[in-house]
């Protein structure tokens, strides 16, 4: 199993590593709840180093095969997109830098091989980075501390130095918080995790970026959304270009038309339950005392509302905020409504 | 003092002076979930039998389920670690106890470990 370039660092925190993607990653330290906490009231230090850091010259082959505007990507901003297949399937989600003289993305760990031999088939030379570091500081803290990167705002990506380490900045992360990810060489990971420890961040786990994520309505790929997931119904519209829809001149881009003209049959909703029990993915979704409606696709209990909370996909006619749903949990029936995603709102510095 | 045993799936088996089991989950076993959100009891009078799933313990992240140790019939239930499921985390071996059993056959207790034994049992297992 692979290991990430901060593993003695995790081990000597005393982490308690699980198998994610192929790597071994810390789950937690001090526990998911503390943790989580920790991310929405000061600042929390993960280790993402498993994520693909990659970099792509030409940016015409790239635009290619998604469906954001990046030609109108300005030096210095980031932006979420999505690899697409010919049906209009989402084989990955993304983070695209422009660094001026060359585009940085970030891909999921369970997909960056995959991905990168897709890019390459379709003609786009891409450089892998798999060896490098990568530290999500995220919390109403990371800025102050981390003033070296103030100057960025809501998905910037510039490159700064941090105590001496050459880093790539980007203001963004996957909690819904404020917040840095910094990349940064494979051997300078260690001493620039330590560091921010230093400056009081907390360690947290794969466990509580999940829960993190999932408050802030995000998706996690292979739960939410995968290949055979239109972005019309995963709800990400906010990821696909006008401009580019009309055009269409991308992979999938006739059936991401077809599916945004006729709607999907199904839709990607938030749902708050009643009772104290979650129910996780793969829990069936009814109408009360009817039938089989959808699937829940991530579920967790909210360590910031105190209740469990889900993402599934429902027929589309019953995406209404308050509709009222039964998910079924050990043969049992659990109440709860549709809810406004994000489920906890979204604190980025704009 | 009641002798304490202990189960392969993690639970601990206090025997009174009224002859009646009470059973938890041990200390290595909440500290294995993480916190907990959530406790799902069996109802009182419900008969059940060793290696029944008849309890659910649910973790931010997971769900587990809780097994009958022993073969009985539930007389009590501890409603406070429903009301405050994190008790389960804080005092796992004593007030975060699940439920009581009147045993079948009180003699299958030998069929479980004792502290030295369960102790030797997780030393296998790290």
């Amino acid at each position: 199993m692979a290991k990430t370039p901060l593993d003695a660092l995790h081990r000597r925190l005393g982490a308690r590593m699980v198998e994610f993607a192929g790597y071994e990653m810390p789950l937690q330290y001090q526990g998911i709840m503390a943790e989580h906490h920790a991310c929405r009231t000061k600042a929390a230090l993960f280790d993402v180093s498993h994520m693909g850091q990659a970099e792509i010259a030409e940016i015409e082959a790239f635009c290619h095969l998604v469906p954001g505007d990046i030609t109108g990507l300005k030096p210095g901003r980031q932006r979420y997109t999505l690899l697409l297949n010919e049906a209009g399937g989402i084989l990955d989600d993304l983070m695209v830098a422009n660094l001026g003289s060359h585009l940085q993305v970030v891909l999921n760990a369970s997909r960056k091989a995959a991905d990168v031999a897709h890019m390459r088939a379709h003609g786009v030379a891409v450089t892998t980075h798999f060896d490098r570091a990568l530290l999500a500081l995220q919390g109403p803290k990371a800025a102050e501390m981390l003033p070296e990167a103030t100057h960025l705002k809501f998905m910037d990506a510039a490159p700064v130095t941090i105590e001496g380490i050459d880093c790539i900045v980007t203001r963004s992360g996957y909690t819904g918080e404020d917040g840095f990810e910094i990349s940064c060489a494979g051997f300078d990971g260690e001493a620039l995790a330590e560091l921010l420890l230093a400056r009081e961040a907390v360690p947290a786990g794969l466990g509580a970026r999940d829960s993190l994520r999932l408050e802030a309505g995000l998706c996690l790929y292979g739960n939410d959304i995968d290949e055979t997931t239109s972005p019309v119904a995963a709800g990400l519209g906010f990821a696909l270009s006008r401009k580019r829809l009309a055009e269409g001149r991308f992979l999938g881009g006739a059936a991401l038309i077809k599916a945004q003209a006729e709607g999907t049959a199904e839709k990607l909703v938030g749902i708050k339950l009643d009772g104290r029990a979650p129910a996780r993915a793969g829990a069936e979704i009814r109408l009360p005392g009817g039938g089989r409606i959808g699937r829940v696709t991530s579920g967790v209990f909210s360590p910031t509302l105190n209740v469990p909370i889900a993402l599934g996909y429902v027929r589309s006619d019953c995406t209404e905020i308050g509709t009222a749903l039964e998910l079924i949990v050990r043969d049992k029936p659990l109440s709860g409504q549709v809810t406004s995603l994000p489920f906890v709102h979204h604190n980025y510095v704009r | 003092m009641s002798q304490v045993f202990y189960s392969k799936d993690h639970e601990w088996v206090a025997v009174g002076a009224d002859g009646l089991a009470t059973i938890g989950i041990t200390d290595h076993a909440q500290q294995a979930l993480g916190d907990i959100v959530f406790v799902e009891l069996p109802e009182a009078g419900r008969s059940v039998a060793k290696g029944e799933a008849c309890g659910v313990v649910e973790s931010v992240k997971a769900a587990s389920d809780v097994y009958a140790p022993l073969s009985g019939t539930v007389v009590e239930v501890n409603p406070s670690i429903v009301d405050e499921p994190a008790k389960v985390n804080a005092v796992a071996e004593s007030d975060g106890w699940f439920f009581k059993l009147r045993l079948d056959d009180p003699a299958a207790l030998s069929t479980l470990m004792d502290r030295a034994a369960y102790d030797e049992f997780l030393g296998k297992l790290a």
